[in-house]
């Protein structure tokens, strides 16, 4: 790319002007107006909105929570990935083309019926509830809206990866005397670490931001279960403008910041695959 | 389970001849565990959505769904997908013909800014046209004066569904056109041919199948977009409630009967989102044909020659 070709293709111009613009219009200048509302808050300000008890409750919430939710995904996202691509079972192509279903499906309709299974007379609640496990209006309840939302992340992140992956160095690894568990540890485990990290990344910062399901299962208590998007809304409804505008600041640089590390990671791991 | 090791064991063997698969006991407690997983996070929540909404039985079931204000939620989210879907179906194609046939500087960089709506909350993508637009807004007063109501009112959930869905045609077409190569534009333009039909007649037909996906998934999230647009509508029943809203207030209404009606109203997004994989498995298993076509008929040109 160090010297520049002739591209005769037209509509360079064009096409890179319109998407600019629309970007600009649609999301830069938008994003841009809620860091300049939030400048106008003094420092005293800004730090007294976002750290009152409230707000730390609901960081304290989403942050654990997404954190949680992204484990799980990550451990059970890697296995669902590899009996996807190493596996023939029966209802295989079923379950793989299932996989995707929390990201095409509404996340109110996730949150209704999540809500209902986990209730004390739902499908699961009946059996969970008697056993102390209370999976609607608890944090735990977050904590599987979030799962479910960010199930997709790290199986798709991954699965092309292990599809890619030349099995002649598992073979030479079992040839020269390697057990299958050697092999995993010293072989597979280094090479799919980069892109299980990249699938646990995106499913936190997908769970960090989560509103719609979780509203619906999480019974939105103050302290307790209140999510930090929720108490955006809440001090929406009361026309606290600031205190929305600051709390949606902290979350903003945080998205920031994810966003970043994901592309980050996403070029790691593509370093790993070589 | 069992009568599938049986099919399976011809090719299990061989791969453990080989060393590189896990002993049988191994493999199939973790396709077990992952089935768990799968039946308890993926299949019961779908299947519980359909029979909850048919459990008061299927006259019921259409009942609720022609109540006027849910009808008319119906009709809210039509329309605002309507609008939304061509909008960023536009931007899509400009975008990713620009960063996926041209070299430029920062385009890295462009990409990530694409992005940027994955990473927000949707929450916050409504709380920003709410400080534009809204009456304590930056343009709230202007817009007052002249009469023209953007926050709860359809044009504001018109914003934060573009908002939202503004990334996916884009990022499903990147990659796809980057894969083409320009070549054959090039090839195209020495025959002859002017941009336009460049475009139509080499660019859209070698992308149409990402750009199907795209459309489709961007439609899903349009019309079943929740937080940004419960920011921005004021969730006015028969006015400005789309079918998510809708789902929300029956829910948190206390009538029972409410409940099955949420769960009706809710239905038809599940149907959506079964819809959306459906045409992302047949684009899938398409696109791998082609693949498998051009490779064949690759593989024949060379023999020839």
């Amino acid at each position: 790319m160090a010297e520049k070709k002739f591209n005769p293709l037209p509509g360079f111009g064009l096409t890179m002007g319109y998407t600019v613009l629309y970007l600009s219009a649609l999301v830069l200048i938008p994003v841009a107006a809620l860091f300049l509302k939030a400048l106008q808050l003094s420092w005293h300000d800004f730090w007294r909105l976002t750290t009152d008890p409230r707000a730390l409750a609901a960081y304290k919430l989403t942050f654990g929570a997404s954190l949680i939710a992204a484990f799980v995904n990550a451990v059970f996202g890697t296995l669902l990935a590899w009996i996807l691509v190493r596996y023939d079972f029966w209802g295989r192509r079923f379950i793989d083309a299932l996989v995707d279903f929390p990201f095409a499906l509404p996340t109110a309709v996730a949150g209704l019926t999540l809500c209902s299974l986990f209730a004390g007379n739902g499908w699961l609640g009946r059996f969970l509830v008697p056993l102390g496990i209370h999976g609607a209006y608890t944090p735990l309840a977050v904590v599987i809206a979030l799962t479910f939302v960010g199930l997709p992340f790290v199986v798709r992140t991954l699965q092309p990866v292990l599809e890619n992956l030349e099995q002649e160095i598992e073979e030479a690894a079992a040839t020269l005397g390697a057990s299958r568990w050697r092999t995993f540890v010293s072989i597979l485990a280094p090479t799919l670490f980069p892109t299980v990290v990249t699938g646990f990344a995106l499913a936190f910062a997908r769970a960090v931001g989560e509103y719609g399901s979780v509203v619906f299962v999480s019974g939105n208590r103050i302290y307790e279960t209140e999510i930090a998007p929720y108490l955006i809304v809440i001090r929406l409804d009361q026309y606290d403008y600031h205190g929305a505008t600051a709390i949606a600041a902290v979350l903003m640089v945080i998205s920031f910041a994810i966003l970043i590390l994901i592309n980050w990671l996403e070029r790691w791991a593509s370093h790993f695959q070589r | 389970m069992g009568g599938t090791v049986q099919s399976n064991f011809k090719a299990g063997r061989a791969a453990s001849r080989r060393g590189t698969e896990e002993p049988a006991f191994v493999k199939w407690t973790l396709i077990a565990i992952g089935l768990v997983f799968a039946l308890l996070f993926l299949l019961v929540p779908l299947v519980n959505v359909f029979y909850q909404a048919l459990e008061k039985g299927v006259g019921f079931y259409f009942s609720s769904l022609s109540e006027p204000d849910s009808s008319s939620a119906i009709r809210l989210t039509l329309i605002i997908a309507a609008i939304t879907v061509p909008l960023n179906v536009i931007f899509g194609l400009a975008a990713a013909w620009a960063i996926a046939k041209f070299e430029f500087r920062g385009k890295a960089i462009l990409i990530t800014l694409i992005d940027l709506p994955f990473a927000v909350s949707p929450v916050v993508a409504g709380l920003v046209f709410v400080l534009l637009f809204g009456l304590q807004g930056y343009f709230g007063q202007w817009l007052d004066d002249h009469n023209i109501k953007i926050i709860f009112a359809a044009p504001g959930i018109v914003l934060a569904t573009l908002f939202i869905t503004f990334p996916f045609v884009a990022r499903e077409l990147i990659p796809v056109m980057q894969a083409t190569g320009a070549e054959q534009e090039q090839a195209a333009l020495t025959l002859g041919a002017s941009g336009w039909q460049t475009f139509w007649h080499v660019t859209l037909p070698s992308v149409k199948w990402g750009l199907l996906y795209g459309v489709i998934l961007c439609n899903a999230r349009a019309m079943g977009e929740f937080g940004a647009v419960s920011v921005v509508s004021g969730k006015i029943a028969g006015q400005t409630q789309t079918m998510p809203l809708r789902v929300e207030e029956l829910f948190n209404s206390s009538r029972i009967s409410e409940g099955t009606a949420a769960f009706a109203v809710a239905s038809l997004l599940a149907l959506l989102a079964l819809f959306t994989l459906g045409v992302k498995t047949w684009v899938e298993w398409k696109t791998r044909r082609d693949h498998k076509l051009a490779q064949r008929a690759e593989v024949i040109g060379q023999s020839q020659a």
